[in-house]
């Protein structure tokens, strides 16, 4: 899983039927110290993640086991919303 | 599986129902000649490592496989602890350096002990705790004069 801030929202009328209903997000990985770090991905909500919250994003066919992305053409989910990062 | 080291943890309240009561770690992958390698990831544990050590972690829906029959949304997970490795044409095992004790951390200064891979390093410098015990080691002889 990768750490991540939510940066924004992706709206798509046509899509895979699957997708309907579906929240999509634009998320930014960030390292655990919180710099940002290359790229970005757009992942599937399952938990009711906001503007600038940070998550854990899962990817690969992982993703398809979160809630509600059963057989969907998924292959990223924000599966937390982050309290705290500890680093020793 | 990959190599890493557990440098921190990760703590999340709202999140996925199969992932309450799983510990977060971070996690540094790290090369056969541990060395850093990569970003950090979050993964989940299943053999209870902690901060600083030596771990394998596995990629993938199999990262999922530990925790059976339920089927958490998970693709990074820790599945071992290791002991040593031993890279052929080296001399020696490279075995995990000893963790830092409670005595070498209160000596050591929170700006020397950076994470791996952040900011500059010392040509051949370890990283993690054997940073830290190398350098409450090498302030002894002064603390005894």
């Amino acid at each position: 899983m990768i750490l991540a801030r939510v940066v924004g929202t992706v709206v798509a009328t046509r899509k895979d039927p699957r997708l309907e209903g579906k929240k999509l997000l634009i998320l930014k990985p960030i390292a655990p110290d919180g710099k940002d770090e290359a790229g970005y991905v757009v992942s599937v909500d399952t938990v009711g993640a906001g503007f600038r919250e940070r998550v854990i994003a899962v990817s690969g066919s992982s993703a398809r086991m979160a809630e509600g992305c059963k057989d969907t053409p998924v292959d990223n989910a924000i599966i937390g919303i982050v309290d705290d990062v500890h680093l020793d | 599986m990959y190599l890493g080291r557990v440098v921190g943890r990760v703590w999340s309240t709202v999140k996925h129902p199969h992932l309450v009561g799983q510990r977060l770690l971070v996690v540094q992958p790290l090369s056969p000649e541990l060395e850093n390698r990569g970003k950090c990831l979050i993964c989940t544990d299943c053999g209870g490592a902690g901060t600083g050590e030596l771990v394998y972690w596995v990629r993938g829906k199999e990262a999922s496989f530990p925790f059976l029959p339920q089927e958490p949304p998970v693709d990074t997970t820790v599945v071992g602890i290791v002991d040593s490795v031993h890279l052929k044409g080296a001399p020696e095992p490279a075995t995990v350096p000893a963790p830092c004790t409670e005595e070498d951390a209160l000596r050591a200064s929170p700006e020397e002990d950076a994470l791996p891979g952040s900011g500059e390093a010392e040509e051949g410098a370890l990283s993690g705790p054997a940073q830290s015990a190398k350098r409450a080691n090498a302030r002894k002889p002064s603390q005894k004069a």
